[in-house]
């Protein structure tokens, strides 16, 4: 450094010839190592020497700051000026670039890994057909933990089945959703319970040490869910109030039964069995009554009766905001006048 | 160095004769050797019409239709798939069960976008799990089968349209549920006969469910479609 240093201060023409830079340059780094070698006996003329060259050092230094400084407040006027739109518009790229490799390459490991989840579907159709019965057959075995068979096509398949018939639902009773579709609503529902419910349960039993795994957890609910299945393709066909709490109360009250038993044939003490299996049943009883009345007809006929046949269903309407404010001001301007005309 | 080339040697010896002097200048016709190739393989179909090039690939969908009309165990839908079929098939479908509430204040029918999500998806899910439960075929044959089996269920909706425009009465739906009924066995049939080689004997059930409940809810849409009132 201080021998470039000491070529630049002593070569005033850059342009000199090669021979004295080198010579110089080994005139510079002697005084350094003359200096390093010993400290004591720095010579006058060397010290100036030094000197100057830090001088010139600090000179280039803010040269360069300088120099910088003006590029950057180049650089900044110019993306104020119109580059800033560019950089943004560069960077959103990027970004969105970025997460759409993200998705496809996950999307490829999906395809590619489809063999890890290949174990979760290695059924038989008779195993299915026995699984489906044996969810409605409630075991009254407490004492050794019950086996749960961790499979998922049986699950996925009743999903997909709820689906369909929860769509059915909701054109029979011509249920409006705004913003979204009926579609997306009815799979949001059915997966959303099943997935969530899921680790919900799951979680609790973590908390109460339950011994159940997450992938059992999954094949019980999915399993649960046929009772929810049958019941509701009955009653959104046939519209009758009495049928349907039977069908609650036998249908999904085995079903719930079922996975109750599973469950506390995998705790231990009394309270976490409570917890857990109260859980779980009051979420799976209420999602099918939820299901029920959401989507059905009978409740458009109960609010036809209850306030005249004019009125149409339920739907969110925009507030008439203009009007609201204009009563609000118009009123206001009369108290004021009333109370300016008292006065 | 030298050994490498060593090595390339015997690879690229044949390129050696290619090497042109710098002073000739390139020069002659670009033109496919008509002696390299096999007469019924490829055809060249760069210096053809466009209009050549679109009837040939319609024709091509159209004989894949008549495959799905009259199933008899063919590979033809197998063995050079294409997604021109299904596209123009779930387009069709989408459009005839848009038209109905499009102008309508209540859209509680299917939109187009439904139509098209359900379809393509639904054939995703069914594909996804035929290769889970073990199937052998490839992912764009099964969706280019399943997408050519709503051809009868286009057709019942073609149908149905056809009889709205006439009535709406009982008997309109009677007409309705048989036409539509027909047509979603006889997708589920077509498409099955298709797949179900693919699949390991004993599973069949397994992977004809998800098949049958995805015709049975497009059928059913078609089936409770009404034009706007």
């Amino acid at each position: 450094m201080s021998a470039s240093g000491g070529t630049k201060n002593t070569n005033t023409e850059p342009w000199g010839g090669f021979d004295d830079n080198i010579i110089i340059q080994g005139s510079g780094s002697a005084v350094i190592d003359m200096e390093n070698m010993d400290d004591t006996s720095g010579s006058s003329f060397e010290d100036m020497g030094e000197m100057h060259q830090r001088m010139k050092e600090e000179e280039e230094v803010t040269a360069e700051a300088a120099a910088t400084e003006e590029e950057t407040g180049e650089d900044g006027e110019f993306l104020g000026m119109k580059g800033l739109k560019g950089q943004l518009g560069r960077q959103v790229a990027d970004e969105v670039w970025q997460a759409g490799k993200r998705q496809a390459s996950k999307a490829f490991n999906l395809y590619a890994n489809i063999d890890i989840l290949r174990p979760y579907f290695d059924v038989e159709p008779i195993q299915v057909r026995n699984r489906l019965i044996e969810s409605m057959i409630p075991l009254k075995m407490i004492a050794f933990p019950q086996k749960v068979a961790g499979e998922l096509y049986g699950p996925m398949m009743l999903v997909f089945t709820l689906v369909a018939i929860l769509l059915h639902g909701m054109k029979t009773s011509g249920t409006v959703i705004r913003e979204g579709t009926l579609m997306g609503t009815a799979i949001g529902t059915c997966f959303g319970y099943w997935l969530g419910s899921s680790s919900f349960i799951y979680f609790l039993a973590y908390l109460c040490n339950a011994q159940i795994t997450m992938l059992q957890m999954l094949s019980l609910l999915g399993y649960g869910l046929f009772g929810h299945c049958v019941v509701l393709f009955i009653t959104y066909n046939v519209h009758f109030h009495s049928l349907f709490y039977i069908l609650w109360l036998v249908i999904g009250g085995l079903s719930t039964l079922r996975m109750v038993a599973v469950l506390i044939s995998r705790t231990v003490g009394q309270t976490p069995r409570l917890i857990m299996c109260g859980t779980l049943a009051a979420l799976h009883m209420l999602f099918l009554l939820y299901l029920h009345f959401a989507y059905h007809k009978i409740v458009e006929g109960i609010l036809d009766t209850l306030e005249g046949p004019n009125v149409p269903p339920i739907q969110r309407v925009a507030r008439d905001l203009p009007n609201v404010a204009s009563a609000v001001v118009n009123a206001t301007v009369r108290s004021v006048a009333a109370v300016v005309h008292s006065q | 160095m030298a050994e490498v080339e060593d090595v390339n040697k015997p690879l690229f010896a044949g390129l050696s004769d290619v090497s042109i002097a710098e002073d000739i200048p390139v020069e002659g016709d670009i033109a496919v050797p008509l002696s390299s190739r096999n007469a019924d393989d490829e055809i060249s179909t760069l210096d053809e019409p466009v209009k050549d090039t679109i009837l040939r690939d319609l024709k091509a969908v159209g004989q894949k239709f008549v495959h799905v009309l009259y199933p008899k165990k063919s590979s033809a839908l197998l063995r050079d798939w294409d997604l021109w079929g299904p596209l123009l098939l779930c387009v069709t479908l989408a459009l005839m069960l848009q038209g109905g509430s499009a102008d309508s204040k209540d859209d509680g029918g299917p939109q187009f976008a439904e139509v098209f999500v359900i379809v393509w998806f639904g054939s995703i899910i069914i594909t996804l799990n035929s290769k889970l439960l073990g199937g052998t075929i490839s992912f764009f044959q099964s969706l280019c089968v399943l997408g050519y089996c709503i051809l009868p269920l286009t057709v019942a909706m073609l149908v149905c349209r056809l009889v709205l425009l006439g009535s709406s009465g009982l008997v309109s739906f009677i007409i309705r549920l048989v036409v539509v009924s027909a047509s979603f066995g006889w997708s589920t049939f077509a498409s099955t006969a298709f797949l179900a080689d693919s699949q390991p004997p004993n599973r069949k059930a397994l992977v004809v469910y998800p098949v049958f409940l995805f015709y049975f809810v497009i059928g059913w849409m078609i089936l409770t479609f009404s034009p706007s009132q």
